[in-house]
């Protein structure tokens, strides 16, 4: 009696586990194709906002500058992008013979993935699953992948075996590293505020109370100043110093393998347009506005921050390396660990 | 989480999918010796890129892993603040070592380029 009976729980067991798989497996495949529907859209949007916004660029400083800029394909130049990329894609790839070929691939593909990883980890709206990582802790997720970019540099430049892309690359690595140290201590005093690590948070907290950029003034400006230096944007484009490093680390490269260099820095500027918004300027939250729908209200505010990149580029003059390096950490490291000491103070002498 | 780590993957895949697009599309050309040169300007490239750079690029490297490593200490601490005294002292703590740090290499001139001598 006991062992059939034991046989019959058993053999219930397994069933309703095999069940239990099976349904597992298929909730499972749904999940990962909404999912995957939702990286192609975030994959496009990526690489259409990157088009788009180099034309924008060209435009924009055309128009500071007082000439026409791109103008002839498509209307009023628009298609330029376009027409630039297949350029690029139809070049031939040279690898010089000195060059470690299989590091000398690599290293763009590794740049633009970890530029498109970043991208997909920054929450545009909340509402919908356009966030894919909403976890607790997502903004050491971008701490980490936003300092594996400078991987991508020192292995272009290490491996294209060639005098400028290796000084290129070692002057990039220690401005990005530098410039690292404060960036990550601005935004220490967004999560002191707001008492949470998840970016989703963050933007709740300030829909609860104020936008950020209020409060914390001049560690928004800091933060700026140091997503210009990651992005090695003008006054900070040192690795691209055309008159001493003809064009930094990516000099060897050519065709399609450059344009992953290039697609990746520049989708490295949106999406720190977008963790600009998401610290300091409330998110996907518009105040009165609030039926934006689809993230339209982040995304303006990250374009009005990218068009901030662009003026700031046709304004300034470039810094010299080593007035970069001693204002990166003898006057704006201080800066920005004296104003987190205050806010730590403020919020202490709160309770 | 998982779902990111996919994400990841398959952008490694279309980013490789991309990057191999000009073993189809490119348009060879002829190849010679200068062509293939590591780029040099007015004259031939001579020895290897690898060499000797200077010290300043190691210091820098240096003192960002002091100072990340303080970040990393300070960041699991501003998430666990709650207002207690005990809590707040150890973070004065933690932030005399950072001052005391930032200054030894404020005053050594660790980082003014012109003015270090070794």
């Amino acid at each position: 009696m006991l062992p059939y009976h034991n046989n019959k729980t058993i053999l219930f067991v397994l069933v309703s586990l095999f069940y239990k798989l099976v349904l597992f497996a298929i909730l499972y495949i749904i999940v990962t194709v909404v999912f995957s529907v939702e990286f192609f859209i975030i994959l496009v949007s990526a690489l259409v906002i990157i088009a788009f916004y180099t034309v924008l660029e060209r435009k924009l400083i055309a128009s500071i500058q007082r000439r026409r800029g791109p103008n002839v394909v498509g209307f009023w130049g628009i298609a330029q992008a376009v027409a630039d990329g297949l350029k690029l894609v139809v070049k031939e790839v040279i690898i010089p013979i000195k060059a470690n070929r299989a590091l000398f691939i690599f290293a763009p593909m590794l740049t633009l993935t970890l530029a498109f990883s970043l991208f997909s980890a920054v929450p545009i709206v909340s509402y919908l699953p356009t966030n894919i990582v909403n976890s607790d802790i997502s903004v050491f997720l971008i701490f980490a992948l936003s300092s594996f970019g400078v991987y991508g540099i020192v292995l272009s430049g290490w491996s294209s075996n060639s005098k400028y892309a290796f000084f290129g690359a070692l002057r990039s690595s220690a401005q990005i590293i530098s410039y690292e140290v404060f960036f990550s201590l601005v935004i220490l005093n967004v999560i002191l505020l707001s008492q949470s690590a998840s970016l989703v948070e963050v933007v709740y907290k300030q829909s609860q109370t104020l936008w950020y950029i209020i409060p914390l003034f001049p560690a928004a400006v800091i933060f700026f100043i140091a997503i210009l230096a990651e992005t090695n944007r003008t006054p900070f484009d040192l690795p691209e110093a055309e008159a001493e490093i003809v064009a930094g680390y990516n000099i060897e490269y050519s065709s399609i393998l450059f344009a992953l260099f290039f697609l990746g820095e520049y989708g490295n500027i949106f999406t720190f347009s977008y963790l600009f918004t998401i610290f300091f300027i409330g998110g996907w939250n518009v105040p009165i506005l609030n039926f934006i729908p689809f993230g339209l209200g982040a995304t303006v505010k990250a374009l009005f921050i990218a068009i901030l990149f662009v003026v700031v580029r046709a304004n300034v003059p470039r810094y010299r390396y080593d007035q970069l390096i001693s204002l990166g950490w003898n006057s704006l490291l201080p800066l920005s660990f004296g104003y987190f000491l205050l806010t730590v103070a403020i919020y202490y002498y709160s309770f | 989480m998982l779902i990111f780590f996919i994400y990841i993957i398959v952008i490694a895949c279309i980013v490789v999918i991309l990057g191999s697009l000009p073993i189809v599309l490119q348009s060879f050309s002829y190849t010679d010796s200068e062509k293939i040169s590591a780029y040099e300007c007015g004259f031939e490239p001579f020895g290897d890129a690898r060499e000797v750079f200077d010290v300043h690029f190691y210091l820098v490297g240096m003192l960002f892993i002091i100072f990340d490593i303080e970040i990393v200490f300070l960041a699991p601490w501003v998430l666990s603040f709650n207002g207690s005294d005990f809590i707040f002292l150890s973070f004065l703590v933690l932030s005399l070592i950072f001052i005391i740090g930032f200054l030894f290499e404020y005053r050594l001139k660790v980082l003014d380029w012109n003015k270090l001598q070794l």
